[in-house]
């Protein structure tokens, strides 16, 4: 038992370092791509934008699609809620809110992680795509926010409300690199097992650090082996099936439902996960691999509204006038 | 590092009785701190200070440009107290609390003290911390100050004076905690060597008073501490003590009132609170009650503790004793409630609102030291000594103005004690803040030593945190 107030940053805090860290990943491969791309592939980065689905945000602060607006707007854009700065601030934000309930290691690699993020911030290069190494900072920075926090945090209903919100932002940030990158990476038929395919669909596993483990389970790189390892594998932990198995385990222990009598968040959550576990590939590609990507996404969202009502802010109990949603 | 050059001055020095002539009790402190290269003591400092900042040990500066944390400047040469001396601060700090928590539980409902003619009525209801809404409450135990934080100093022939009393949210016993924490670590050999009092007690001592003051049908009560948040300048000690007792930290959000109890909103739903420590001022507690405008309070708290369902620490209305007029009369009150004199005596204190008095006072504002009645951290204060003619010529407009809310004082030459300045050693004001609990048991506890603040800049009698003071460690140890 804790209190509301207390889960909600804890989850929100994971939320904000997981969704930083993925955008690192996804801007790091694609950096990495234009490197080896002939000149003249110019969409490389519409998808980034596509991404996020803030595509109007964009539009409206920045206008024309170029390298320098994109790496800004995701990057450093302190009035865009979604940038890696922004998500930063507002994790350290949460945990200084916490302090007390997470140890002292979690709260020093938060601190670290944001003052390195608002160095890197104040000391911009000309061209921006000079901090290249900085996105590999960020996704380091993240991963010691974990391993800190496996390693010195009670793995009690506190730490699960954290694992929860990081599965969930996983589950939907490899949700989206799928979705977006899929049906950009098929420009016409003739482009399909070219050497620019092949690096398109490697660089897609790059943007969720999969390669290597892909290449252990699976040898060849074709369009539906690459998508049904990163949504059904049950062992490589960015799979969207891992996150929602793992994320669903989380969300038992905290709601310690009586056998039978699941919270509406459990059944939600439950039924996604089932979902992921027994459908064919055949069946989604029936329905169309997008409009099953874009409904995970929504039920994922839905889910997330239904933990705030299960255990954050009850309907049934008045709420203070300042809660805060996020 | 040699104290050959360290001159005490014409003050009362805590560890230097001449110069090169160590008190007794600071004999060794000496010893060992010459012992050390300038280096040596130098990294001591550093590594202190590092420390306590990466543990958090910070505070905010309302009005300061940088507005986020600062680590209290904390200075590694202790202030040395003997167990005598100590022994005798302790007897009168508990006959003090003892005479105000009488007079606090007499003001709030028979007010025998004024039908007595001892403190005039308008004095009591014209104090900015006197609550109407708390007349007729009957918290439990009779003990209204729980927790307490005295501030004592001495003057240049090293009497004690009682300069204030603080019994709404006294904070800096945290500090006292991690001071010591980090002393040891800089001089474990003296720990061994001498007979240092601990002073890591405090938490179970503070959460037994809490407990304590549970009805006494419920087994395990439900003890939160109450923070306004995070960007409270003392959060930082909300913090810790939340988490040194293992209790909830709760901000007012957190707190309902639901079927005539303050409950906590958890995710199993809802559940009951018997005690709060309370770190929000009384204004702030309920809006129901007091200001209708604070969101750090929870609407229909008071009818709650009225109702006797839940405690709260220190009780709403104890601000009316932080009032320096109020204080003023601390000596009768411990003569007509306990029958007894005052071990430690007050400060003489001038009152603006008489006639004789305040042209006294106006005549002397270069020499007085002259207080709002109503304030604290040091603001709204006059140092006639070191003011200027026309921040003299503002307060006598503010005393003609509002004679009842300022007293004045003659300036008291603090005591003083080594302090590491730019690589030497440089006498500083000090004053000393103990903690006090009372609670169910018949004696109130006393936490050895206490917070030394000292005034970092040279020559200012000014310790608090919010004007540039900083902290050392006190060690009260048992004579050799």
């Amino acid at each position: 038992m804790m209190l509301s107030r207390v889960a909600d940053s804890i989850y929100w805090l994971n939320r904000y370092i997981e969704r930083a860290e993925n955008v690192a990943r996804f801007v790091e491969v694609n950096l990495n791509l234009l490197m080896d791309n002939p000149v003249g592939v110019a969409q490389q980065w519409e998808p980034l934008i596509a991404v996020t689905g803030d595509r109007l945000l964009f539009q409206a602060r920045y206008g024309e699609i170029t390298s320098d607006n994109v790496l800004n707007f995701l990057t450093f854009d302190c009035d865009y809620s979604n940038s890696i700065i922004s998500c930063v601030r507002s994790a350290r934000e949460n945990a200084r809110s916490v302090r007390e309930t997470i140890s002292s290691e979690m709260w020093e690699q938060i601190n670290a992680f944001y003052l390195m993020v608002e160095d890197a911030a104040k000391n911009k290069p000309e061209d921006i795509r000079d901090i290249y190494a900085f996105y590999a900072d960020v996704k380091m920075a993240s991963h010691r926010f974990v391993g800190v926090t496996n390693a010195t945090a009670s793995w009690n209903e506190s730490w699960h409300f954290g694992r929860l919100g990081r599965l969930l932002e996983r589950a939907d940030k490899t949700s989206r690199i799928l979705d977006v990158k899929y049906f950009l990476l098929l420009p016409s038929a003739k482009a399909v097992g070219s050497p620019l395919d092949n690096l398109q669909w490697i660089s897609l596993l790059k943007s969720a650090s999969a390669y290597e483990m892909y290449r252990k389970a699976e040898h060849t790189v074709t369009p539906a082996s690459v998508a049904r390892f990163l949504m059904f594998n049950p062992h490589f932990p960015r799979s969207i099936k891992f996150c929602l198995c793992r994320a669903e385990e989380s969300l038992r222990t905290i709601a310690r439902s009586p056998e039978g009598d699941p919270l509406i968040s459990e059944r939600a959550l439950g039924k996604l996960r089932a979902e992921l576990e027994y459908v064919t590939f055949d069946e989604i590609f029936q329905q169309g691999l997008h409009e099953f990507l874009d409904s995970l996404q929504f039920r994922l969202n839905q889910v997330g509204e239904y933990i705030y009502t299960d255990f954050i802010a009850p309907p049934s109990v008045p709420q203070p006038a300042f809660s805060q949603m996020q | 590092m040699s104290f050959k050059a360290y001159d005490p001055g014409d003050f009362y020095d805590e560890l230097f009785t001449a110069p090169g002539v160590p008190r007794s009790i600071a004999t060794l402190l000496i010893e060992r701190i010459e012992s050390l290269p300038i280096d040596s003591l130098m990294l001591r400092q550093q590594a202190a200070q590092h420390t306590l900042f990466k543990m958090g040990v910070t505070f905010n500066v309302y009005g300061d440009a940088q507005g986020a944390e600062k680590v209290f400047p904390f200075d590694v040469v202790p202030r040395v107290l003997s167990g005598q001396d100590w022994a005798w601060l302790e007897k009168g700090l508990q006959q003090r609390i003892r005479a105000l928590n009488c007079f606090l539980d007499d003001i709030y409902n028979e007010q025998k003290i004024i039908a007595d003619g001892v403190i005039p009525r308008a004095t009591v209801e014209s104090a900015s911390g006197f609550l109407p809404p708390c007349m007729g409450l009957k918290p439990p135990q009779g003990v209204w100050c729980h927790i307490t934080g005295t501030d004592l100093v001495r003057d240049r022939k090293g009497d004690w004076f009682v300069l204030e009393d603080n019994l709404r949210c006294p904070s800096g016993v945290s500090y006292v905690l991690e001071n010591r924490t980090v002393m040891k670590s800089s001089f474990p050999s003296l720990f061994e060597a001498l007979d240092i009092r601990a002073v890591d007690d405090y938490p179970s001592q503070l959460l037994s008073t809490l407990r304590g003051l549970a009805p006494d049908n419920i087994s395990k009560p439900a003890v939160v501490l109450l923070t306004p948040g995070a960007f409270n300048s003392a959060y930082f000690e909300h913090s810790f003590l939340a988490q040194q007792m293992g209790i909830t930290l709760v901000e007012g959000r957190d707190l309902v009132v639901d079927d005539g109890y303050v409950k906590m909103r958890t995710t199993q739903g809802l559940r009951q609170v018997d005690v709060i420590y309370r770190r929000i001022d009384d204004d702030f507690l309920d809006p129901q009650v007091f200001r209708a405008d604070s969101t750090l309070g929870i609407p229909g708290l008071m009818e709650v503790y009225r109702q006797g369902r839940v405690a709260i620490a220190n009780a709403p209305g104890t601000g009316i004793a932080d009032d320096k007029l109020v204080y003023a009369y601390v000596p009768q009150m411990i003569r007509y409630y306990l029958d007894e004199e005052q071990i430690i005596p007050n400060v003489p204190t001038y009152f603006c609102e008489d006639e004789k008095q305040q042209a006294h006072v106006l005549a002397n504002l270069d020499s007085l030291v002259v207080k709002a009645t109503d304030a604290s951290g040091g603001y709204g204060m006059l140092i006639g000594t070191q003011s200027s003619k026309a921040e003299q010529a503002q307060f006598a407009e503010k005393i003609k103005a509002n004679p009842r809310g300022y007293i004045a004082q003659p300036t008291l030459c603090l005591s003083r004690v080594p302090t590491l300045i730019d690589h030497s050693f440089q006498g500083r004001h000090v004053d000393l803040r103990p903690f006090i609990l009372y609670g169910r048991s018949q004696s109130p506890y006393v936490n050895p030593g206490g917070l030394t603040r000292v005034a970092l800049k040279k020559d200012s009698l000014v310790v608090n945190s919010s004007q540039g003071g900083g902290s050392k460690d006190t060690w009260v140890v048992n004579g050799p």
